[in-house]
């Protein structure tokens, strides 16, 4: 019974390995080796492919530009959506239920169709081609996001901390931010997490959005594909490093993210 | 129970969400129904055409394959990854340190960018050097998804079950991990079978949460765009090409507008009358 509890996370763990192992193997293998023969393991080892993408800086520059939009819009979706989570969660307000539920909305719109208003606008205000620009966009699926999660964790809080606070003379930036902020810390990194996933992995709006200056690395990714023929090892490396940044955060929070949608309200 | 005081100032703190989502949702939102009423011959010129664009796609051949294309898509996936993730939130070890090995390796492909899961999958795939096309065609199915849409259908299936179903698995999991114990010692003490602890006790404390699975699969894979264009690119012809890479093909590709704002805004409206319907009748016992 023991053995069997095992067997199916396992299989289902060596499924999800597969693709990507086939990735990490390919990555290091030269393009000759990629087309010429089959090979289950690299048998000419290379770092050819690494190297290149270090020193090119068309290629570290994609990541760098990724990760400061991915960041950016990471503290704003997560600074704005406090105080609202906060309203939602503890007032009763004009169109407050209609309002959450419009916010949600959001979350349903294909990126597909605003690809091209979204272009024409930020084109419109000067900020197409920057890292703001993408950070912004994002904002329209991660604010929501994060509301939902964070207003889950606030109203687990029990409302007496808040009351305590206020009778003790606390004003109300005061107690949010010394008192009620720390008591909801794993609700804001599992906030955090979702919204540094979203934007890091969505590239529709991030490619539309930009050019040059703040092309991300995923679109960097597409362009060479088609440009420089079908330079196979060096698209499995930069695919590689693409998984990083998600490993490190997602073991940060490995004991949060299951708690993440499962507080949120619908 | 709800415990929330009145308070119309709470306005304030709403209002910084409300003006970032708004310019981000509202703006683009008018400049799609502004093309879907409009024709244009270049130069910016544009003439009031009413619903002739909303006529033209509700009556197309086009959307109409597009959309029950989507449609066996996202039954698909749903028929698959819920009964699988639930499967496998039950069979996790609870305690321990298998726990994190776990999560940490189930959640790794909820968190590589969407083009690289299709280029991932594309690689895998592909028949002459990739290991999942070369294993299958060394065991007898003569499998090549970039000629074949039975093919292709199944590469597209397999990537998103492979790119989601550990979402499915953390969130059954979070539910399960939440029941506590006092709940199967019961359970024990009246005998019951696996299959009724399953029925009477998980089940019932996993649904809020199978809810919101559902929805945000059934949201997600409705919109599936960057994933299923680097894989298959919609073919072989046009076997998977599903509404969001359509939508993109007729708005960026022909760039016909008004027919693509139509059609956006159509699809828009299916996933919110669906997400809506599905909420509401699963919700209509909470509310009483």
């Amino acid at each position: 019974m023991i053995r069997l509890r095992w067997t199916v996370p396992t299989l289902y763990i060596v499924f999800l390995m597969l693709p990507i192992y086939w990735l990490l193997s390919m990555s290091f293998k030269t393009t000759n080796e990629i087309l010429g023969s089959f090979t289950l393991w690299p048998q000419q080892f290379t770092l050819d492919n690494y190297r290149k993408i270090f020193t090119d800086s068309t290629w570290y520059g994609g990541y760098i530009n990724s990760i400061i939009y991915v960041v950016l819009n990471t503290l704003l979706s997560v600074c704005v959506a406090l105080p609202a989570a906060y309203a939602f969660s503890r007032y009763r307000f004009l169109g407050d239920k209609h309002l959450f539920f419009w916010l949600l909305t959001n979350r349903m719109a294909p990126s597909a169709v605003f690809a091209l208003p979204f272009f024409q606008l930020y084109s419109a205000i000067g900020l197409f081609d920057t890292h703001v620009a993408v950070a912004l966009a994002h904002c329209l699926f991660n604010i929501p996001l994060a509301v939902w999660i964070l207003e889950g964790f606030m109203s687990g809080v029990p409302r007496e901390l808040d009351e305590t606070a206020f009778v003790d003379g606390y004003s109300f930036w005061h107690f949010f931010l010394r008192i009620f902020l720390p008591t909801i810390a794993a609700g804001i990194g599992v906030a955090a997490f979702f919204c540094f996933m979203f934007s890091w992995v969505e590239l529709l709006l991030a490619k539309t959005l930009t050019s040059v200056e703040a092309k991300p690395i995923a679109a960097t990714m597409t362009r060479t594909a088609s440009t420089s023929g079908y330079e196979l090892g060096l698209l499995a490396a930069a695919g590689s490093l693409t998984m990083i940044p998600g490993v490190v955060v997602i073991y940060f929070v490995r004991n949060y993210i299951a708690k993440g949608f499962a507080l949120g309200r619908v | 129970m709800d415990t929330r005081t009145t308070n119309p100032k709470a306005w304030r703190l709403v209002l910084p969400v409300v003006i970032l989502v708004a310019f981000n949702a509202v703006i683009p939102l008018m400049a799609v129904v502004n093309y879907s009423v409009q024709e244009t011959f270049g130069n910016n010129e544009f003439f009031f055409e009413g619903v002739k664009w909303f006529r033209e796609v509700m009556t197309s051949t086009r959307f109409r394959d597009a959309l029950q294309r989507q449609i066996l898509f996202t039954a698909t996936i749903l028929a698959i990854e819920i009964p699988l993730g639930v499967a496998i939130a039950l069979a996790m070890p609870h305690r321990g340190w298998g726990v994190s090995v776990c999560l940490v390796l189930m959640a790794m492909p909820l968190l590589i960018p969407w083009n690289v899961v299709g280029a991932i999958w594309n690689i895998f795939a592909l028949p002459e050097i990739g290991l999942l096309g070369k294993s299958l065609n060394a065991l007898g199915w003569d499998y090549n998804y970039t000629r074949q849409p039975m093919a292709a259908w199944f590469t597209l299936v397999a990537m998103d079950v492979w790119h989601w179903t550990s979402l499915v698995v953390l969130l059954c999991y979070a539910a399960l991990t939440a029941i506590p114990q006092a709940y199967y010692q019961a359970a024990r003490i009246d005998g019951a079978s696996r299959w009724s602890v399953f029925w009477r006790i998980q089940l019932p404390k996993m649904k809020r949460v199978l809810i919101i699975a559902i929805l945000l699969r059934f949201m997600d894979s409705f919109m599936i765009y960057t994933e299923a264009i680097v894989l298959t690119g919609g073919g072989p012809g046009n076997a998977t090409t599903l509404l969001s890479i359509d939508l993109v093909k007729i708005a960026l590709g022909q760039f016909d507008l008004g027919p693509a704002a139509a059609m956006s805004l159509i699809y828009f409206l299916i996933i919110l009358l669906f997400s809506w319907l599905f909420y509401a009748y699963m919700t209509k016992d909470d509310r009483a």
